[in-house]
């Protein structure tokens, strides 16, 4: 698998979790991904800023455009340094939430993408990683 | 502060959304459109939201926030124009934005907001 193009964003304010979704727009469409599949990432991508945002208190988007025997990907990474998830199989629970949400953000967005990687521990912060494929 | 425009067309209320909205800017037209309600004493509400590429979980939240609140005031609200890859990617997500009546196009929008104002 090689690398083509990477960069890192910050995800701190609400703002940026538009900002966020437009970067992965971007890329998705310069990578000619079809428009379901844009959609779906972006929809991903928004779910899991947000969560930076609120729950984590802030963090970045690493993206990275990956290039794999006859197929190229977008992976992206939500970082944040907040209080971690004590119970990810909870976590993962259809309408679950800790906020006032609706708790469909994370397992949504697994359900949106191709590959995903879920990083946390209590007070070390939590890393999401998702990588859709064209 | 951030706003999108709500417009009056006699006893209907309009809004088309054509910004990429921050959540902020969603609650914003969730208030606006409660206190429009109440003040216009409208009877439906149409959203037209064939400019959004994406739909999320908060918006979609938002949207059915409206049309419940709007329900408990003697409003109808039909949500209008979503884009086929929005509502794959919405199903998918697991919202399937229940009690919210849609349509396909604004002018089947208004038609079935104009129904439902006179059967109610």
């Amino acid at each position: 698998m090689n690398l083509r193009s990477s960069g890192t964003q910050p995800v701190r304010l609400e703002q940026d979790v538009v900002l966020a979704r437009q970067t992965a727009r971007k890329l998705a469409t310069e990578l000619g991904m079809r428009l379901i599949d844009q959609t779906k990432l972006v929809t991903a991508v928004s779910e899991l800023a947000r969560n930076t945002v609120v729950y984590g208190g802030g963090g970045d988007m690493d993206w990275q455009v990956l290039d794999d025997i006859g197929r190229v990907g977008l992976r992206l990474s939500f970082r944040d340094q907040g209080p971690g998830i004590p119970d990810i199989r909870l976590a993962l629970t259809d309408g679950w939430t800790s906020g006032g949400g609706l708790g469909l953000g994370l397992t949504g967005a697994r359900r949106l993408v191709d590959e995903f990687d879920l990083q946390t521990a209590p007070g070390e912060g939590t890393c999401v990683t998702i990588t859709r494929w064209t | 502060m951030d706003r999108i425009p709500i417009l009056q067309m006699g006893e209907y209320l309009l809004v088309t959304i054509q910004v990429d909205m921050h959540d902020q800017l969603a609650l914003n037209l969730q208030e606006d459109l409660s206190e429009r309600i109440s003040r216009t004493s409208a009877k439906g509400v149409l959203i037209d939201i064939s400019a959004l590429d994406m739909v999320d979980s908060f918006i979609g939240r938002m949207i059915g926030t409206i049309s419940g609140l709007s329900r408990i005031m003697d409003a109808q609200t039909v949500l209008v124009g979503m884009q086929p890859s929005v509502a794959i990617t919405l199903v998918e997500l697991g919202l399937t934005l229940p009690g919210v009546s849609t349509a396909l196009n604004v002018e089947r929008g208004m038609q079935k907001l104009r129904d439902r104002v006179e059967r109610s």
